[in-house]
């Protein structure tokens, strides 16, 4: 495996939490995508202004290469802890690529109930759509060939970091 | 020779029995059985993994609460599902059992979910499908014979581990008519399986097979020293309607000494908590006090048996 700096996670947040602040409804609820995507809503959830409910979701029963890959193992339990139902949304993932897993997150949210509005805050958006979807919110755009996928880790200390992993093919 | 639970990759394929099913596989299962507890508390009560999955629920023996968990377990998933009640249609017409599986196999079936009268026909079923290729068929066994009742083994182990959390510390005792229960069979196996330390069978000499303490179990003939100190006491359903003969004296009798009343419950720890597969024959094998008690999760047990049902479908069918 073959494994590369990218600049500091940390720093990224900030600039991202600078262009959200503001811009984020006092009431919004921030929901992450496991696993990243969670350790970024409970951060965002805190540095942002307002009373923000706080939700996780795992996408795997969701997702659209299941027939093909079947299920993964390590699912975890989506845990939406208020309602759905007329609710500002703001989805977070680490990173953006095929837009596939936000795909998931958003028909997922739908069957807890309609949502007034969904909004996207991403740490990295890395290129690469196959899918009509773009972050509302975003902390740095990189690029990486195809075959690298780009991973945020977070160490004992709770801090993120972002590193290239050549894809196994 | 493979494990024919296992496809070329080692993943499960088909759910036959727990006998033999390796502990990852077991866990595995568990796990992937939480998430799916929290969606009966969702608005749409519903995730798309196995939408255009023909599930066929082949009964060739009566059963209502297990089809109907495996039908709602299915449809949670999004599948569509088949009711066959084999045993008033093809098969009074004369048809073989694997001549109606290759009929349901041509109406594009994914999962047959089989329970049979016959130990060994889901597996019979299973490697007629290897023989015929038809690898992206599934099967599930759903209680066959005396021999396997898996998905009932794996929703007992999945209470358990949600009401214990570790296993390797705790005693568990399964109380009554062992002989005939295919379901103390999956659980034994299960238990053993995870490193359960102490698994201990209570029943009368007629009412255990003749090598049970092969299976690594305790025997105990006296239901008192038998609970004594268990975490689990596992009730199993006195089955009247199998038994040839007379192993019994009298549903009185059998209360009495191996019933689960109050008074014997004292005996257990006073965490210990007490399951029943259903269904329930009150005042034959457990007092209606026992059985709506503090300490009963029999109902959580019918909960969890879906979550784990579809855990079992949504793994073997990616597979």
């Amino acid at each position: 495996m073959n494994s590369q700096e990218l600049p500091d996670a940390d720093i990224i947040f900030a600039e991202l939490v600078d262009r959200m602040r503001g811009a984020i409804a006092f009431e919004a609820a921030f929901v992450g995508i496991y696993s990243g995507g969670a350790w970024l809503a409970e951060r965002l959830a805190a540095a942002i202004p307002g009373e923000h409910a706080l939700g996780y979701i795992d996408v795997s029963f969701y997702r659209d290469d299941y027939s093909r890959t079947g299920l993964k193992p390590g699912t975890k339990r989506t845990a939406l802890p208020f309602d759905v139902e007329g609710a500002t949304i703001i989805l977070v993932d680490d990173v953006l690529y095929t837009g596939r897993s936000v795909r998931a997150a958003i028909n997922e949210l739908f069957d807890f109930g309609r949502p007034a509005r969904i909004e996207l805050a991403v740490l990295v958006d890395r290129g690469g759509r196959e899918l009509p979807i773009e972050p509302t919110y975003c902390g740095a755009r990189l690029l990486a060939a195809r075959d690298v996928s780009i991973v945020l880790s977070r160490d004992n200390d709770g801090r993120l970091k972002l590193a290239t992993e050549k894809t196994a093919t | 020779m493979r494990n024919p639970q296992l496809n070329a990759d080692g993943e499960l394929t088909h759910l036959l029995t727990l006998e033999g099913l390796p502990a990852p596989i077991i866990r595995r299962i568990l796990d992937t059985a939480d998430p799916f507890v929290s969606i009966a508390e969702r608005e749409v009560k519903k995730v798309p993994l196995l939408r255009g999955k023909a599930v066929f629920n082949l009964f060739f023996e009566n059963s209502t609460r297990t089809r109907t968990t495996f039908e709602i377990a299915a449809k949670r998933l999004s599948a569509d599902v088949i009711n066959l009640n084999i045993g008033v249609s093809s098969t009074s017409k004369g048809e073989t059992l694997l001549d109606t599986v290759d009929n349901l196999v041509a109406m594009d079936a994914d999962i047959f979910v089989v329970r049979h009268a016959q130990s060994g026909a889901p597996h019979l079923i299973a490697q007629h499908l290897t023989s015929r290729r038809a690898t992206h068929v599934h099967v599930i066994n759903a209680g066959d014979g005396r021999h396997a009742h898996p998905t009932q083994g794996l929703l007992d182990l999945y209470t358990i581990r949600h009401y214990k959390q570790e296993l390797h510390h705790l005693t568990v005792a399964i109380v009554g008519d062992i002989l005939h229960s295919r379901v103390a069979r999956s659980l034994i196996h299960g238990l053993t399986t995870l490193g359960v330390p102490e698994v201990r069978v209570v029943g009368p000499k007629t009412l255990l097979p003749a090598s049970v303490e092969a299976m690594g179990v305790r025997v105990f003939h006296d239901m008192r020293t038998g609970i004594e100190g268990c975490d689990v006491i596992a009730m199993l359903r006195l089955q009247g309607e199998r038994m040839n003969g007379a192993l019994l004296p009298s549903g009185g009798e059998f209360y009495k000494q191996y019933g689960l009343t109050t008074e014997k419950l004292a005996l257990a720890k006073p965490d210990a908590i007490v399951m029943h597969p259903g269904p329930m024959n009150r005042g034959v094998e457990i007092e209606s006090a026992v059985a709506d008690g503090a300490r009963s999760v029999i109902l959580p047990q019918v909960t969890f048996g879906i979550a784990v049902r579809m855990a079992v479908m949504s793994i073997i069918a990616g597979n």
